[in-house]
């Protein structure tokens, strides 16, 4: 009778979507031969809100730390790259991940002022900080002060160079956050992570380090949030305090976590998917079009908790991305229990 | 010195506008821990409906007469029908439906009044000083403000400390479900605290709109605001919360003399460093 | 006639069954009491009684009429008061403003502020202390004082004892026998055997969400009582 359950984490559905990852990332990465720049320019722009709403989605879904402040880093992240590059003189494209390195080391600091807080207290604790680095940056007349400025690092570079090395850089960070965010759900603080969702105080006693697990959790989303805004600001070849500093961007990735399903990561590649259909098609209504995803993050806040993907999900029980590990029964128990 | 004594002065009266801006979201704190990101954006749609009443009925005051019962009924409504649904440990779901509810009412109010800002009529009242010295007035509706701030600040730490419903409020903080045994229904609570909290919260509507001029997209930075108070005062703490409004307003004015451009973020920045001295505020409840 | 049943009562917590079939019936005046090892399903018991656990209506009946799944506050109206394990004062509110709380409901009755003073006469120096600052024996009878301020014709008690010092027990149980002889009937649950015996008329003996055992205190020797108790 011992050793007869087996633990596994892959399902069938995880092998077959892995395969089509990989294929899909291969065929995407052709694009700046074939491709029209309209459709590499908005995979660009979707890639960077996938960045973004997987690092909230590893925050606040996965972590409990609800932030309204992530936008700090975005904006972290852009001026870094502009810092590098029309200051510093590093190739912009090289100062795309020195940019994300230096988002990280200043949410050092920032995260000490952040853990004070708790809770809604949180949320809103960083949104302060969040303002008080726009308006710093916004009275630093070398950056471009409030009205921003423009990314001249750029100039002397080929467009489609500089078309096909943004993208190539974007495809490359949404598929490293991916795996950087699977990666990190199944490994040891990954599963602490899990444990801490569920019970703080029982996580502790379980040898859990807290404060150290969600300041790792809370690191790593802010690199994830640099990254986004350099490759953001790269494509967009401007930069301004209000753009970098938005808190659209985190209304956005609460709109594509919690539409597409919080705590899972299939649920942020769905939400970022409807985000872009919902944006091609109603976008045009303006002011409406932002009522209907606010009312629809209600709606699906209150009615449908666990999104769409949640709903998918469990109805399927299909798991593209599995976290959790899961016993699996020898064959002849198996068949008794069927 | 009477210009150092003129920047506490209009600080103290800034100050008072930020307690009103704040004691709606302290209620809401102290009786059942909810953080309304929205709480800005109700300010703000209070003082646009005030505008329009006040239109309608020619009178800022009768304008806010007629909003208080409404604010009352909509608070009570938005608690019962909405965020009842929402509260539990995980702040998840109330943090998301009101920063939600936040969005839809800047764009709803964008549609309906365009982005123009615009102010609430105050028949000259907005305009009317008290000369003290040389180089040293006070407004009249600053004065106004603070006087209200500092009656309802009283007004509701009595609520809270001295009446049945004030009681049930503490009682339900403390324990929900013992409260429940006890034959309170905690939803009719919840809703009745959230009722008073929009009294609060049309009252700064209204004379924040007839001090200023309003935009549909000022919600989020008055939120800001009001939290600061209340992390600034002390969660649980009215008297707190008008403390620590005050020295949000004093904080902000003398940096607004030292740089029009570093005012809000000298505030910002006094409140993160009030944070990382005093994580629990100047009042926290001690009992 | 009895004042409260439960007739073939099963009670769950989520998907798991934790009450299988209790019938339990206590009749007015009497004090009946619970016994059972940790997770018997005493507690559950209790809190299916006073509504914070759902059952179905006519699986338990209070004064002739149904009352299983009705809210807690609707059982409180109806004369069932719980004075919970643990107690579950509110902290912030004074020794005084307890009791109040116990009397949001305003039935009508004997028990007021005066009355609960005269029962406990310690209470009356500590009224205006923060209920978190009293001691254990001293918060139980806030505990029971409170529940009793809502003029319950039923008071349930779980674990009066839990915690405090013998002589505090005794001094509890003794206030308890003088306001059952007032006219309340009373279920106690107790983890101590021989004060339950000695307090009750009646006992229960629960083990794994069964009644295992149930008769009059007076008749069960201890002998079967720790048969039923601990299933050996």
């Amino acid at each position: 009778m011992t050793a007869a359950f087996t633990v596994s984490r892959a399902t069938r559905a995880s092998r077959i979507g892995g395969a089509v990852a990989a294929v899909l990332v291969l065929w995407l990465s052709t694009f700046p031969w074939w491709a029209d720049p309209g459709w590499m320019r908005e995979f660009e722009e979707m890639s960077c809100y996938l960045i973004f709403a997987l690092m909230w989605n590893l925050l606040a879904g996965y972590g409990g730390m609800v932030s309204i402040g992530q936008q700090a880093f975005v904006g972290l992240g852009g001026y870094a790259l502009l810092v590098l590059g029309n200051h510093l003189h590093v190739n912009p494209f090289l100062a795309v991940p020195l940019a994300m390195v230096a988002t990280l080391a200043l949410a050092v600091p920032v995260s000490f002022i952040a853990f004070r807080l708790q809770g809604g207290y949180f949320a809103i604790g960083t949104w302060v900080i969040a303002e008080v680095f726009r308006i710093s940056i916004a009275n630093i007349s070398t950056v471009g002060g409030g009205s921003g400025t423009s990314l001249t690092a750029l100039r002397g570079i080929s467009r489609s160079t500089r078309e096909a090395a943004t993208f190539w850089l974007c495809l490359a960070g949404a598929t490293a956050a991916v795996a950087a965010v699977y990666g990190f759900l199944r490994s040891r603080e990954g599963l602490a992570l899990l444990a801490l969702r569920d019970s703080e105080t029982a996580a502790e006693s379980q040898g859990v380090d807290v404060t150290r697990t969600k300041r790792a959790v809370y690191l790593i989303a802010a690199a994830g949030a640099g990254l986004a805004g350099a490759l953001y600001f790269l494509g967009n070849l401007r930069i301004s305090p209000d753009a970098a500093f938005t808190v659209n961007w985190s209304a956005f990735a609460i709109f594509i976590v919690v539409v597409g399903g919080v705590g899972t990561l299939e649920g942020t590649l769905v939400g970022v998917a409807l985000f872009y259909l919902l944006n091609k098609l109603f976008s045009d209504y303006g002011t409406w079009y932002l009522v209907g995803l606010g009312l629809l993050a209600v709606v699906v806040t209150l009615k449908f908790p666990a999104g769409l993907w949640g709903f998918v999900s469990r109805r399927f029980d299909l798991h593209f991305f599995p976290v959790h590990r899961r016993l699996i029964p020898p064959e002849r128990d198996r068949a008794c229990a069927t | 010195m009477l210009s150092f004594l003129d920047t506490l002065v209009q600080g103290v009266l800034l100050g008072g506008l930020y307690a009103l801006f704040a004691l709606g979201q302290s209620l809401l704190f102290g009786v059942m821990r909810l953080t309304n990101t929205a709480h800005g954006d109700f300010i703000i749609l209070s003082a646009f409906v005030a505008w329009s009443l006040a239109v309608v009925t020619g009178s800022p005051w009768l304008a806010l007469i007629v909003l208080l019962p409404l604010a009352f009924a909509g608070g009570y409504l938005l608690q019962r029908l909405v965020l009842n649904g929402t509260i539990g440990k995980d702040p998840m779901r109330s943090l998301v439906v009101t920063f939600g509810l936040a969005i839809v009412i800047q764009n709803v109010l964008q549609q309906i009044y365009t982005a123009d800002p615009r102010s609430i009529d105050s028949g000259g009242l907005n305009t009317a000083t008290f000369q003290l010295a040389e180089g040293f007035s006070i407004g009249a509706l600053p004065l106004l403000i603070f006087a209200a701030a500092l009656a309802l600040t009283v007004g509701l730490q009595l609520l809270f400390d001295r009446t049945d419903l004030g009681r049930a409020f503490r009682a339900v903080s403390d324990d929900r479900e013992a409260a429940e045994l006890m034959g309170l229904d905690h939803r009719h609570v919840y809703a009745l605290a959230t009722g008073i909290a929009f009294l609060v919260v049309a009252f700064a509507g209204t004379l924040h709109g007839m001090k200023t001029t309003v935009s549909a997209t000022d919600g989020p930075s008055l939120l800001l605001y009001a939290f600061e108070a209340v992390i600034i005062g002390g969660m649980g703490s009215f008297y707190g919360t008008l403390v620590g409004g005050m020295l949000l307003g004093v904080t902000q004015d003398i940096g607004f003399r030292i740089d029009p451009g570093w005012g809000i973020w000298t505030g910002h920045v006094v409140f993160l460093g009030a944070l990382l001295l005093r994580p629990s505020g100047l009042f926290p409840r001690t009992r | 006639m009895d004042l409260l049943s439960t007739r073939k009562l099963d009670a769950y917590y989520g998907d798991s069954q934790v009450l299988f079939g209790v019938d339990f019936e206590i009749e007015r005046g009497e004090i009946a009491a619970l016994v059972g090892a940790n997770g018997a399903g005493k507690s559950t018991l209790l809190k299916t009684v006073c509504g914070l656990l759902r059952a179905p209506r006519e699986a338990v009946r209070f004064a002739g009429e149904p009352i299983g799944g009705l809210a807690p506050g609707r059982i409180v109206r109806r004369g069932i008061a719980l004075v919970p394990e643990g107690r579950r004062l509110f902290p912030s509110l004074s020794a005084e403003e307890n009791l109040m709380m116990g009397g949001y409901v305003k039935r009508a009755g004997p028990w007021k502020l005066d009355s609960v003073y005269r029962l406990f006469p310690r209470l009356q120096q500590r009224r205006a202390h923060p209920a978190a600052s009293l001691s254990g024996g001293e918060q139980q009878m806030v505990a029971i004082g409170r529940a009793l301020m809502s003029n319950p014709q039923l008071l349930i008690c779980d674990e009066l004892s839990l915690g405090l010092a013998p002589v505090v027990v005794k001094e509890i149980y003794q206030a308890l026998e003088q306001v059952c002889r007032d006219g309340v009937t009373a279920v106690i649950v107790e983890q101590d055997v021989a004060v339950a015996q000695r307090v009750s008329r009646r006992l229960y003996c629960m083990q794994e969400g069964r009644i295992t055992l149930h008769g009059l205190s007076s008749e069960l020797t201890r002998e079967r009582i720790s048969r039923a108790y601990f299933g050996v």
